[in-house]
């Protein structure tokens, strides 16, 4: 039996109380009283999970929990009542097993949270706060606002949904391509999100979990097929990102032997099922170009023709300066460290820390060690991650030991 | 039932070439059909085009006495042009017909939802 402590009752929180939340929300329509309730149970669950350990279905406890936390609060207050006398129905069905519907709830929650009327800011807060769990502080943390402007941001949000009235729901075919937009780039959002801080791991489980049921539940969308086997592959190769010192470990270095075979076939399974379908959308090239690499043995067998190509069409696509700095990077590979370069240097790009570590690369492979110092120092001082500071420091040293 | 404010707005100064009684007619028309469509569907609570923002007047309390002024309340740029008051069952169903209102007439919509009040 595991040992009941803070930090398994804080896991089984991130990875349940999304579905939790979702149902209650769809029992009473509040999501206030949702997120409240389930706040409580998982109160509750600490105490009591301490002493007794586990139930046998610790997610359904929780709702079950929650749903009874929320109707105790309802029957204080006389709205309360009358809500409750409308949900009464629904709140008495067996709470024992959620399987089914608990999935399409949660799915309508990510079309609400996800809703085209609130800032992209908002959706993402809103998807991370309600689906993922996470605490507001995290979720501040995750894109470095502070606190009191996130929860600012959420309560402001919720206060929409409600006000406005916008619904809970999975959208209409003739609506899904507008709405699905947002949902993708949230999820993706999140797990970019969770590539560094203190609740990646959750953070990018939780992308992956709620893409993967979305592609279940909407097995005809391309593009979610597409970011499902994009996340699959790209978290394939997380274990060999990082040295043991905690530095950012280059796809050319990583141990290949160590990437995650399962999550690789079953991502090629799906590149190779949207090819079939050619219907392709950035999301769909951006997991072949995974999916290439993934397929190399080595760094230098890497297909960079294949790469260049599907990094062309998607700038046809998406025409966006990191997409136009990534193909950069793929043309270096194919054409030389030179053409590359000619490229980078024409791209706006002067904030992004990434846009100076490829030009060091570059510099440093055509025996510029000075500029390449340079553009090191600068990469490292505009890092977003520990990670990446520290593999940047380093490579300015290395730059910098080339000069004498 | 939620209630939209589906407004619509006129940028000052950006006046319109004088439309032929024809003309008018003829840009009526589609208007007319989405204002029958709206009653048909119970979606249609209430709908008004307003003269330009220079014939409004302001009444505000100064003190003890009433104080009337020429001109809207609010100096912007652009102004109020025309409202509906819909019915529908959440924001998507409004957003629907904000999405045919402005194919109809060709501008922006903005929708606001009403505070629900007692009785609806």
């Amino acid at each position: 039996m595991p040992i009941v402590d803070d930090a398994l009752i804080g896991r089984i929180f991130r990875e349940e109380s999304g579905r939790s939340v979702a149902t209650l929300i769809r029992t009473f329509g509040d999501i206030d009283l949702a997120e409240d309730a389930v706040q409580e149970a998982f109160g509750v669950a600490l105490r009591k999970w301490s002493l007794e350990g586990l139930p046998p279905n610790p997610g359904g406890w929780v709702t079950t929990t929650a749903r009874n936390r929320a109707i105790d609060h309802l029957r204080r207050e006389s709205r309360g009542r009358e809500l409750l006398a409308q949900v009464a129905e629904i709140a008495d069905e067996p709470t024992g097993e959620e399987s089914g519907p608990v999935e399409d709830d949660r799915l309508r929650l990510i079309f609400t949270c996800c809703h085209p009327a609130l800032s992209i800011e908002a959706q993402v807060a809103l998807t991370l706060r309600l689906l993922g769990g996470l605490t507001t502080a995290e979720v501040a943390r995750a894109f470095l606002v502070p606190e009191p402007t996130m929860a600012k941001r959420l309560v402001r949000a919720k206060h929409k949904i409600k006000a406005a009235h916008i619904p809970y729901r999975v959208p209409s075919e003739a609506e899904l391509p507008e709405r699905l937009r947002p949902v993708l780039a949230v999820l993706y959002l999140t797990y970019n999100a969770g590539t560094n801080g203190p609740s990646g791991d959750e953070l990018r489980y939780e992308a992956i979990r709620l893409t993967r049921s979305m592609a279940s539940l909407m097995p005809d969308e391309d593009e979610v097929a597409g970011l499902l086997a994009l996340l699959l592959l790209t978290e394939s190769r997380w274990p060999t990102r990082f040295a043991a010192n905690g530095s950012l470990i280059l796809l050319r270095d990583q141990d290949r032997g160590l990437w995650d075979r399962s999550l690789i076939d079953e991502g090629h399974a799906i590149v190779r099922t949207c090819l079939r379908r050619n219907q392709p959308g950035p999301y769909q090239i951006q997991a072949a170009i995974n999916a290439v690499h993934c397929d190399a043995p080595s760094f230098e067998s890497t297909d960079w023709y294949q790469i260049l190509a599907l990094y062309d069409q998607l700038l046809v696509m998406t025409p966006t300066r990191v997409v136009a700095m990534n193909r950069a990077i793929a043309l270096a590979e194919v054409q030389g460290p030179e053409a590359g370069l000619t490229i980078l240097d024409g791209l706006d790009l002067d904030e992004y820390h990434l846009f100076h570590a490829a030009r060091a690369d570059l510099l440093r492979r055509l025996g510029r060690p000075d500029a390449a110092t340079v553009a090191f120092t600068r990469a490292a001082d505009l890092a977003t991650s520990d990670a990446e500071r520290a593999f940047l420091v380093a490579r300015t040293g290395m730059a910098r030991s080339d000069i004498q | 039932m939620p209630r939209y404010l589906l407004s619509t707005h006129s940028v000052a100064g950006a006046t319109r070439e004088p439309m032929t009684d024809e003309q008018m007619q003829k840009a009526w028309e589609p208007i007319q059909a989405l204002e029958s469509e709206m009653k048909s569907a119970g979606a249609w609570v209430f709908s008004g085009r307003l003269h330009d923002a220079d014939t409004a007047t302001v009444v505000r309390v100064s003190g003890s006495e009433i104080l009337t002024t020429d001109g809207p309340f609010v100096e912007a740029k652009e102004h109020l042009a025309g409202f509906y008051i819909i019915e529908a069952a959440d924001l998507d169903a409004a957003l629907g017909w904000a999405s045919k209102v402005t194919r109809t007439i060709s501008a922006p919509i903005e929708v606001w939802p009403f505070v629900a009040t007692e009785g609806g």
